[in-house]
């Protein structure tokens, strides 16, 4: 049994605005899901402006363009964009790849051998002057930087996040 | 390639076709434009050391010159993914524009939909359905890898397809990609004839038309609706249409098609189709070096 003050773990909620709107306890708001993006990797809030935000399973976020009721109950909208109801929030490699282009703070930039040693899965030692926790791998492309994944910095290591289903061994 | 004889009075040039279908086929990827261009996506394989050659008739087809076309720079970023250069076609002909509602039926595993997604320029609603629980991870796998914000994924039997999830109670545009005998995909999987008979292909036939009906009825006045297949058989192409035209209140619609390909059908196996079934397109193997399909492009209504 659940009330109405609980996650329902089966179906999608959408985010409230604000943390005065807030019903479900725990649930981040969309508010705090802009600003964690704006804060920690300086992704301006109106890149968002046009999506919604909704949560399905416990401390899971979504990120959605089309139309949709809430709540709502079918297989999934839009892509998982971040893992909230934890101490340190841990955003997703494929919204990290599909929004990072925007980013401009704790992006940690790598060499061609560091990229392919990311999306394999390894952990490699870097120098990195910025905050610990979790950065945004990216690298040069085709002249542009393009984000790779996520990664957790601490001390001195650069753990890659890429999940298994999305590793790949490609050209060093 | 026995079950193929069947279709000698139908295809010109009968010999090349045969001949077609025995050759493998190369490995396609469509430009994935919800997170690159054409442009990086080329510069990109070429600063892999990707060999690959563009197709002449859509600026976002590229043919490869790999093996593994899934471990590439470019298909890791998501600015490529592996999909048949005939399987492009559905979705282009339908042509889905941005905030639209649109409805794909059997999506699984979600090349079209997030091609859908791409041409909307990913604002909108994409309903990306699919019967069958184990393909919707993989169609949720490329969604998320592609980074198509603009699909809801919904796990329904289409032939009686409920819109109640929704707000909204009819679709702009539906695609109907049915699941079909397959005798298209023959070079790319030689043993998909292997157990042909005509009865199963008259089982699907009827799954085909009570798909199709229901994209009908849940498309509104004036809406559009693309049947497509992957397979030669008139039972499963052109006589499901002519079956929605005798049922449902739509008509068959004209469409361009840069690449070669053949009319539909009038006449099969002694039973005669709408005249109208003229506009729908047949793409053979030896016609473009691809694999084969059938694309029939219908209009609710007027």
């Amino acid at each position: 049994m659940s009330g109405d003050n609980d996650n329902v773990g089966r179906r999608f909620d959408r985010l409230p605005a604000t943390a005065a709107e807030r019903t479900v306890d725990g649930r981040a708001t969309r508010e705090e899901v802009v600003d964690y993006f704006e804060t920690r990797f300086a992704i301006p809030a109106e890149t968002f402006d046009e999506y919604t935000f909704w949560e399905k399973g416990s401390g899971k976020i979504w990120v959605y363009a089309g139309e949709a009721p809430s709540p709502l109950e079918i297989e999934a909208i839009g892509m998982t964009c971040l893992r909230t109801r934890q101490e340190h929030w841990k955003p997703t490699t494929d919204a990290v790849q599909r929004f990072g282009t925007h980013a401009d703070r704790c992006v940690i930039e790598l060499d061609r051998e560091e990229a392919a040693r990311f999306v394999a899965g390894e952990d490699q030692e870097l120098e990195w002057d910025g905050d610990w926790g979790y950065l945004i791998a990216a690298h040069e492309v085709a002249g542009a930087v393009e984000p790779l994944g996520v990664g957790l910095y601490v001390h001195g290591e650069f753990r890659s996040m890429v999940p298994k289903g999305r590793q790949r061994d490609l050209e060093r | 390639m026995e079950p193929l004889e069947r279709y000698r009075p139908i295809i010109d040039d009968f010999e090349a076709f045969l001949e077609a279908c025995q050759r493998p086929l190369g490995n396609a990827v469509r430009v994935n434009t919800i997170k690159a261009s054409a442009d990086r996506a080329v510069a990109t394989l070429e600063e892999e050391g990707v060999g690959f050659e563009r197709a002449d008739w859509n600026p976002n087809v590229i043919r490869l010159e790999t093996d593994s076309p899934g471990s590439t720079w470019s298909s890791f970023h998501g600015f490529t993914h592996g999909q048949e250069e005939v399987s492009v076609v559905p979705p282009v002909v339908l042509d889905p524009q941005p905030g639209e509602r649109v409805w794909d039926a059997c999506a699984a595993p979600g090349g079209k939909a997030t091609q859908l997604a791409a041409l909307m320029d990913d604002r909108g609603t994409v309903v990306a359905n699919d019967s069958n629980l184990g393909r919707l991870s993989a169609l949720r796998f490329n969604a998320e890898r592609l980074g198509a914000t603009a699909l809801a994924v919904t796990n329904q039997d289409a032939r009686n397809y409920s819109l109640k999830p929704f707000d909204f109670d009819a679709f702009d545009r539906s695609l109907v990609d049915a699941p079909c005998s397959c005798e298209g995909t023959i070079r790319k999987n030689p043993d998909t004839l292997d157990g042909w008979t005509e009865e199963h292909m008259h089982s699907v036939a009827g799954v085909q038309k009570g798909i199709l009906r229901r994209a009908i009825q849940a498309t509104r006045e004036g809406g559009t609706i693309v049947y497509s297949t992957c397979t030669f058989a008139p039972e499963e192409n052109e006589a499901v249409v002519n079956h929605v035209l005798e049922t449902e209140d739509c008509r068959v619609r004209e469409f361009d098609l840069a690449l070669e390909h053949s009319p539909g059908v009038t006449e099969w196996d002694g039973e005669a189709y709408d005249e109208s079934l003229e506009r729908a397109a047949r793409i053979y193997p030896h016609q473009n070096d691809t694999g084969g399909f059938f694309v029939a492009k219908l209009e609710v209504g007027a």
